[in-house]
């Protein structure tokens, strides 16, 4: 056994927060080359530490967690009478995948950035924020308590609202922003308020604790406050996660740069309520009410938004929507209990959703700025490398075999086929239906952008450019390499090694879990066996019937080719074939092309009237009436004292000494009486 | 031996003259001299209290005021003379350049 030394530990976290502190106080006066190189090493280092984990906690007689508690300043962290929560980091097996994913692809995504951002204004602003981000999702997923893991929780969120505003001169990314941070909002309160009752039934917040008073307590099976407390959290996850009701955020925070998209919503943040559902699974499986409302949730959230991402035009809203899609499938998998199947898929998904924004921010690059796919097309020729790694993106998640999206995937659904609940078949089809529009929108995307004419104007790029650069944020950018290039150009290769790691990792991260049906061993699920050990009942069904694994494969595989084809149809074969549906269904269309009218519905029937009321009752009551009246009365009354005061400077020497004379003698006289009146004070 | 209560009642009554002629008066001159006044009541009763209790802390005190007092009254005879010779008047009444 060679356990890692504790104060390496820390240094995960840590690392990233110094490139913060450097880049964000002195990056504005330092070369690029040197923020960047404090940014990278930043974070290659912690990457360079979880490997150095990995190894260890593989090794033979490997401790199942680790477990460290720190005491800063000698103190413990929180300690109010008889509670107390420690500052206390745990690695386990589910740590190290979601530390490997984090560290990992925020790494490659950094070295990106270097690239996509070099022309930026604000670019030591841009690496002091990813950092941040990097050091608040660390202790995120290292926290050992509810309580640190919501510091995390709320730090990624801050990061994520200044990443989404950092275009913050345009309106409507600072609108993103604050609209991403208000959801999210309502989802924290939902675990704040988890938090509490977890203070109220457990007297702690440290997940052993809990954990382990509900393992000794059989009788809570079903318990009532355990489903609340799930709910709440499920909330939260919902928040963060991007599932409905609260989804509406993560398409807006699009406004952000595109290595933030990646980096953020797609491969790590938006994970984190999946994260935490695995986390607390012992929690969840307690109460099979919320399991259900998860894997419902996830479900609906699934088919719901690839419908939308099925109609959409900008490039990157069609892979935000397929971000929230997938995050679905995460969802459904906690939902049935297959905590191993969501975590395996939110490994895949880092890497190919993460794989796909950057190659979108590639295509984006290329084309100056233009993130409309109707002004794409033909671009396979012009951008070769990026169209290679795309394709690697999109086979992957449309679950083309034996690359990575097919094996989590199907895992999923095969587990929610075999799971014990009573919807499990009709999730399992919903799920399916998903895969197939999945694999439709995505192939869509990739014959818009890579096939067919061009309909871009290839000197248009430079003339219009002014138009282009009002709309597009990423424009701003690439002004100056414009007049290097002319027209569409490759990524420089800073962009592109990213790109191809990611694309290898896309075709080969699958084959981590193989399941038995294929002959694998489904590794992933073993090496998370100690987290999740008692809730694998999967493994049961696995070993049932190596057909009924075969077959579903094969349905989805077919539907997942059937989606290949209709698109291929509508948008290679025939062009135009998708207008004419779309005007034969206007109704049809028209919910799909507006999203539901959800943002709308949330405007009119709660923005709005919450608006009413503040601006009703809070501003005139609350703030003119009390606070602005209160300060009003302040200085009214200094002003009339004033105004007394005032008049007695008359310039008559006589009359001020009359005053010194009154003042003195009440000073004497205080000094004489004063003790007897007031007793002595 | 006389007791120390009468120089204490002459010093207060000489303080209050002080303060009265420097309430009522109009020339600048004469309210410097009140000032004067009460300055010395005070070092009466400083001497008084001296003696009273066999202290020569107290006279010591009365070195001090007359030498701040005579300062005082350099200064003091200077302004006044340059007071006079801008306005050609003593009245403080007139003196009254503060007035908003």
């Amino acid at each position: 056994m060679n356990p890692m030394p504790a104060s390496y530990l820390w240094l995960i976290p840590l690392l990233p927060f110094a490139g913060f502190l450097i880049n964000g106080t002195l990056g504005r006066k330092l070369p690029r080359a040197l923020v960047s190189t404090v940014a990278l090493l930043a974070t290659a280092l912690p990457a360079g530490l979880v490997a150095w984990l990995w190894a260890t906690m593989r090794a033979d007689g490997a401790p199942d967690a680790i477990h460290i508690v720190g005491r800063p300043f000698g103190y413990d962290w929180i300690a109010i009478s008889g509670f107390h929560v420690d500052f206390a980091f745990a690695v386990d097996h589910l740590t190290l995948i979601m530390l490997g994913v984090v560290t990992g692809v925020g790494f490659l995504i950094h070295i990106y950035s270097v690239g996509y951002m070099a022309h930026e204004e604000g670019y030591w602003r841009f690496f002091a924020y990813l950092n941040l981000f990097m050091f608040f999702m660390s202790v995120l997923v290292l926290a050992e308590s509810f309580l640190l893991l919501f510091v995390g929780w709320e730090g990624v969120g801050l990061a994520s609202y200044l990443l989404i505003g950092f275009y913050f001169r345009k309106t409507s990314a600072a609108n993103a922003g604050k609209k991403a941070f208000i959801v999210n909002r309502i989802g924290d309160f939902g675990f704040l308020l988890a938090m509490l009752l977890l203070i109220a039934h457990f007297g702690s917040l440290s997940f052993a604790q809990v954990f382990a008073s509900i393992g000794q307590h059989p009788e809570w099976q079903g318990a009532r406050f355990l489903t609340t407390i799930a709910l709440l959290l499920v909330l939260g996850a919902a928040g963060k996660s991007a599932q409905i009701p609260l989804y509406v955020w993560l398409p807006d925070a699009m406004e952000g740069p595109t290595p933030v998209s990646a980096l953020i919503h797609a491969a790590t943040m938006v994970t984190a309520g999946i994260y935490m559902i695995a986390r607390c699974h012992t929690l969840f499986d307690r109460s099979p009410i919320a399991l259900t409302v998860v894997a419902c949730i996830g479900a609906a959230t699934a088919i719901f938004a690839a419908s939308i991402g099925m109609v959409q035009h900008d490039i990157k809203r069609v892979l935000a929507y397929s971000t929230v899609s997938q995050l679905g499938y995460m969802f459904l998998a906690c939902g049935v209990g297959a905590y191993a199947a969501g975590i395996f898929h939110l490994l895949t998904h880092a890497f190919f959703k993460g794989l796909l924004f950057l190659a979108a921010g590639s295509v984006i690059h290329a084309l100056s700025g233009e993130q409309d796919m109707r002004k794409m097309g033909g671009l396979r020729t012009r951008i070769p490398l990026t169209f290679w790694c795309m394709s690697a993106g999109v086979f992957a998640i449309a679950g083309i075999p034996p690359l990575a999206g097919f094996f989590s995937k199907d895992e999923i659904l095969y587990q929610t086929f075999n799971s014990p609940n009573p919807l499990g078949k009709l999730l399992w089809f919903v799920g399916l239906v998903t895969a197939g529009m999945t694999s439709f929108y995505m192939f869509r995307l990739w014959f818009k952008t890579f096939f067919g004419q061009p309909r871009f104007e290839e000197h248009g790029l430079e003339d219009d450019g002014a138009a282009v650069h009002a709309r597009s944020s990423t424009t701003l950018t690439i002004e100056a390499e414009q007049e290097a290039h002319h027209g569409v150009h490759e990524s420089p290769w800073i962009m592109l090694f990213p790109l191809v790691v990611l694309a290898i990792l896309s075709v080969i991260g699958g084959w981590v879990g193989v399941p038995a049906a294929f002959g694998g061993h489904n590794e992933i699920a073993h090496f998370l066996d100690p987290v999740f050990a008692n809730g694998n009942a999967a493994e049961a069904g696995a070993t049932t019937g190596h057909g009924l694994g075969i077959g579903l494969a094969a349905i989805s595989v077919l539907t997942a080719l059937a989606g290949f084809y209709v698109a291929y149809l509508f948008y290679f074969k025939k062009p135009g074939t998708a207008a004419e549906l779309a005007d034969h269904n206007h109704a049809a269309y028209a919910v799909l092309r507006n999203k539901y009218w959800v943002d709308e519905f949330y405007s009119h029937y709660l923005v709005i009237p919450l608006q009413m009321f503040t601006r009703g009752i809070l501003e005139l009551i609350f703030e003119r009436g009390i606070v602005n009246g209160s300060a009003r009365f302040a200085g009214l009354a200094t002003r009339t004292f004033a105004w007394f005061t005032r008049k007695q400077i008359s310039g008559n020497i006589r009359s001020y000494a009359g005053w010194l004379a009154i003042g003195a003698a009440a000073v004497i006289a205080v000094m004489i009486f004063g003790r007897s009146l007031w007793g002595g004070l | 031996m006389v007791p120390t209560a009468y120089y204490l009642i002459l010093a207060a009554i000489l303080f209050s003259i002080g303060i009265v002629s420097f309430l009522i008066r109009r020339n600048i001159i004469t309210i410097f001299i009140s000032i004067e006044l009460m300055l010395n009541a005070v070092n009466l009763t400083f001497v008084a209290f001296a003696h009273m209790w066999h202290q020569v802390s107290g006279q010591i005190f009365v070195f001090f005021v007359m030498v701040v007092a005579a300062a005082e009254a350099a200064v003091g005879l200077a302004i006044i003379i340059s007071i006079f010779r801008t306005r050609q008047t003593l009245n403080v009444d007139e003196i009254d350049l503060m007035n908003s």
